[in-house]
């Protein structure tokens, strides 16, 4: 009988709560990867093979170093959290399509070395890792990451961007030739961002719409990103606070600039589509990790980061300002997470010391 | 609707939306179940003193008939569950692995089993105090879970008076729907119970609240109470942990127990509606507390149901009345959010006892995962009903830092309701890490 059975099982004591929604790390990494990856694949149609072993290179490179680092320190392999994956994707993704590849495993290698394995791994980084390697390529290299090229150029299906093949710490092969030779009449080397700070060019804001333009890899195209962005948010994968506080507080302040002088300062539109907000508002500066997590904390978070990408923009050296603001971001985000400390129910006034 | 809620003040705690499973069992009456060859009975199944046995071993005793008695104000008396015989008075297993002193019980099977002990009485005229006294003769503790004794909460506390009665019926829990047959059932007995709280309390009105996914009920004591208007049956939005207290008063009347105090003082005294039906059929006919309604219901059970069960029933004699099937992996008693597993089948059913839930092997929370450090997703801090920080916590708990945890983030606030541990996607076992950091922190108390 089958109750005699239940009578003779090992039963076995575990503590409440006895049921879980089913929502684990690895299906949050995994859609991330998902949603990622439709940006990728339309990185490449714009930018060719350059773009793809450019992405393929760092995704390598970063699970690499978080297998080796994983090994190194005796741990379980991590790699299966897909967390290594976002990090390399990310990180090809904010790069330049014809930066050396070498440069770029570099770059994934400091990103997962130093940006997240030396502080234990996932979830306790406190920069985001892709950004930290983007930061160091920024710093080492500042003329490659800077090296824009059109896209959609003749020919990127079959032949590479010069400067991607170029051998380590060796002087890569000049694009200026073949960029004469590739362009598309309309397209250009140069991020709308670059041209409207050094050659006061304005770019048609329809074109930055699709990313048919200039720019990092993955950051062009930023209806589709949002879309993306979109679909983490609806699955519940993903807060909406921290990048719906990033991108209005950047149009608020963009948009007192434009009020102010509009001669000098472009109005929001532009500085949404124009460079690496949207792609950072809605896969970086939305890292948990590197955020805090009161409610409070999120919009202070997201404000602050989306006012600094415009403040670096309009008043500061560098033609783009998302890949330093969410930087800051996360530095001060163990401190906005203290400050805000969540009221709790039926909380009593701390009693006056006598 | 949301936005209504927001602006009405009617969810301004957070919470979970747990799958409900009550379909299997919201529709079976309340059966009677067998009585067990031999009834255990812990002296200790309520929150305070342990009760005096007052027989001996070898002694025959009536249904209904008192066995042990109150050891002071904070303790309630035992009756006989059946018409019997006292085996022996030795150690049992309790539900939390303990050995407690119990009186075991060889019911007579050729009795009939009617309750031949008691008296009626007119309770009308009854005094608060007589009501306390008459309440704590009942041996009725809270039926919810907490099991703490009824009458000393009928007690006004000094310096405080009692506005509203407050009647909770939300069940909330997954599976059980105890209560919800109850109201249906005996909607009569439950205001019965409910005006001789208020009476007891010198409460002027009364607040039932019962969860929307239970509107029959709503229905069913709306009719049980008529045109009276000092009783108000209110439903609230069905979500978990809307059956705690605390949320509960929040919800209804926008009022907050304040941090380590009680509901009275803030005006309130809180019930369960299965404890005041308890206590609406006891008291005229000066009754004791012998058995209780309790699910078997879950993944693991064939037959699941509402059982009106003898006290002092094991759980294997219970679990063979349900059928269970061959993949049974855990016994739990209460819901799946805050029930405590039993490593035993002899352990009894007790008055703290709402149901018995029974898992198989793939259910409940991915225990064989491997668990992941925490990525600051939030979602503990979005759903904790206290608005604590279970983030922050769990990493205090992890580097050891107990005193911090309750100075400066709230750790005595939490009542271990589940929410956070329920959607980590680290599957970091919060709540457990928590109810450790609290006894660490009563270890060093203790100490100091």
């Amino acid at each position: 009988m089958s109750s005699a059975r239940v009578a003779e099982r090992v039963l076995e004591v575990r503590t409440s709560p006895h049921a879980h929604n089913a929502m684990s790390v690895e299906k949050i990494m995994r859609n991330v990867v998902f949603a990622l990856l439709p940006i990728s694949a339309y990185a490449v149609w714009m930018f060719g093979i350059s773009a793809f072993f450019l992405l393929v290179t760092t995704t390598l490179a970063s699970l690499a170093t978080e297998s080796a680092a994983c090994r190194m320190s005796g741990k379980r392999s991590s790699i299966g959290d897909y967390s290594a994956v976002i990090t390399g994707l990310l990180l090809g993704l904010t790069l330049p399509p014809g930066l050396p590849l070498w440069m770029g495993a570099l770059g994934a290698f400091i990103a997962v070395g130093p940006g997240k394995m030396v502080f234990g791994g996932l979830g306790f980084n406190v920069f985001n890792p892709a950004l930290v390697g983007r930061a160091f390529l920024q710093a080492a290299f500042p003329v490659a990451i800077t090296a824009y090229t059109p896209a959609k150029a003749l020919g990127r299906f079959t032949e590479f961007i010069p400067s991607s093949l170029a051998w380590p710490f060796m002087k890569a092969a000049p694009v200026t030739e073949w960029m004469a030779r590739v362009r598309v009449d309309g397209f250009t080397g140069a991020t709308p961002l670059m041209l409207r700070k050094f050659d006061h060019i304005q770019t048609d804001p329809w074109s930055m719409f699709l990313g048919e333009r200039a720019g990092s890899t993955g950051e062009t195209a930023a209806l589709l990103i949002f879309v993306c962005g979109l679909y983490l948010i609806i699955r519940k994968f993903m807060d909406w606070r921290v990048p719906a506080a990033m991108l209005l507080s950047a149009i608020a302040v963009a948009e007192a600039f434009h009020l102010a002088d509009a001669a000098r300062y472009p109005g929001p539109l532009f500085v949404l589509l124009s460079g690496g907000l949207v792609l950072g508002a809605m896969f970086m500066a939305t890292d948990p990790v590197g955020s805090p997590v009161t409610p409070r904390g999120m919009w202070i978070y997201g404000i602050l980061m989306g006012a600094m990408t415009v403040l670096i923009r309009f008043l500061g050296g560098l033609a783009e300002g998302v890949m330093y603001a969410i930087l800051l971001g996360n530095a001060f985000s163990p401190l906005i997470d203290n400050l805000t400390q969540p009221k709790t129910y039926g909380e009593r006034r701390k009693a006056v010391a006598k | 609707m949301p936005l209504l809620e927001a602006i009405t003040g009617k969810r301004l705690w957070r919470g979970v939306h747990v799958p409900e499973h009550k379909e299997d069992t919201e529709r079976l009456p309340i059966r009677r179940m067998p009585f067990a060859p031999l009834l255990v009975i812990p002296l200790s199944q309520h929150n305070g003193a342990p009760s005096i046995p007052i027989v001996h071993e070898g002694q025959e005793v009536v249904r209904g008939e008192p066995i042990a008695k109150a050891a002071g104000f904070m303790s309630i008396p035992m009756h006989a569950p059946a018409t019997g015989r006292v085996q022996r008075i030795a150690l049992a297993p309790g539900a939390r692995g303990e050995l407690g002193l119990a009186i075991y019980l060889a019911p007579y099977l050729s009795a009939s089993q009617e309750i031949l002990y008691g008296a009626p009485r007119d309770i009308a005229d009854m005094t608060p105090a007589e009501i306390v006294q008459a309440v704590q003769d009942t041996g009725v503790v809270g039926l919810g879970g907490a099991a703490f004794p009824t009458h000393v909460k009928l007690k006004v506390p000094e310096g405080r008076t009692i506005d509203t009665v407050v009647v909770n019926g939300c069940e909330c829990e997954p599976y059980l729907t105890t209560d919800h047959r109850i109201m249906l059932e005996q909607s009569a007995q439950v205001l019965h119970g409910t005006r001789v709280a208020m009476k007891a309390l010198g409460a002027p009105r009364a607040v039932i609240g019962v969860e929307d996914n239970k509107m029959d009920a709503v229905a069913a004591l709306r009719q049980a109470n008529g045109s009276a208007t000092d009783i108000t049956v209110e439903s609230v939005p069905a979500r978990y942990p809307q059956g705690a207290e605390k949320m509960l008063v929040k919800v209804l009347l926008n009022r907050e127990v304040p941090s380590a105090g009680l509901p009275s003082e803030v005006g309130l005294a809180v019930f369960n509606v299965a404890t005041l039906a308890q206590i609406g059929d006891l008291l005229p006919r000066r009754g004791g507390l012998i058995e209780r309604v309790i699910t078997i219901a879950g993944p693991g059970v064939k037959k699941p149901g509402n059982f009106l069960v003898a006290l002092g029933t094991p759980l294997r004699w219970a679990l063979e009345q349900a059928a269970c099937t061959d993949r049974v992996s855990s016994v739990v008693l209460g819901g799946p959010m805050m029930g405590a597993a039993v490593g035993s089948l002899d352990v009894p059913v007790t008055k703290g006892v709402s149901g018995i839930l029974v898992l198989e092997d793939d259910h409940g929370p991915a225990h064989h995962n491997y668990i992941h450090p925490c990525i600051k997703c939030a979602a503990c801090v979005d759903v904790c009903p206290m608005h604590l920080n279970p983030s922050r916590l769990g990493l205090l708990a992890r580097k050891e830092r107990y005193e911090e945890m309750e100075t400066d983030f709230h750790l005595m606030d939490c009542f271990e309701c589940g929410c956070c541990s329920y959607v980590c996607p680290s599957q970091i076992p919060l709540v457990q890490y928590f109810r450790i950091s609290k006894q660490m922190n009563r270890e060093r108390k203790a100490r100091a």
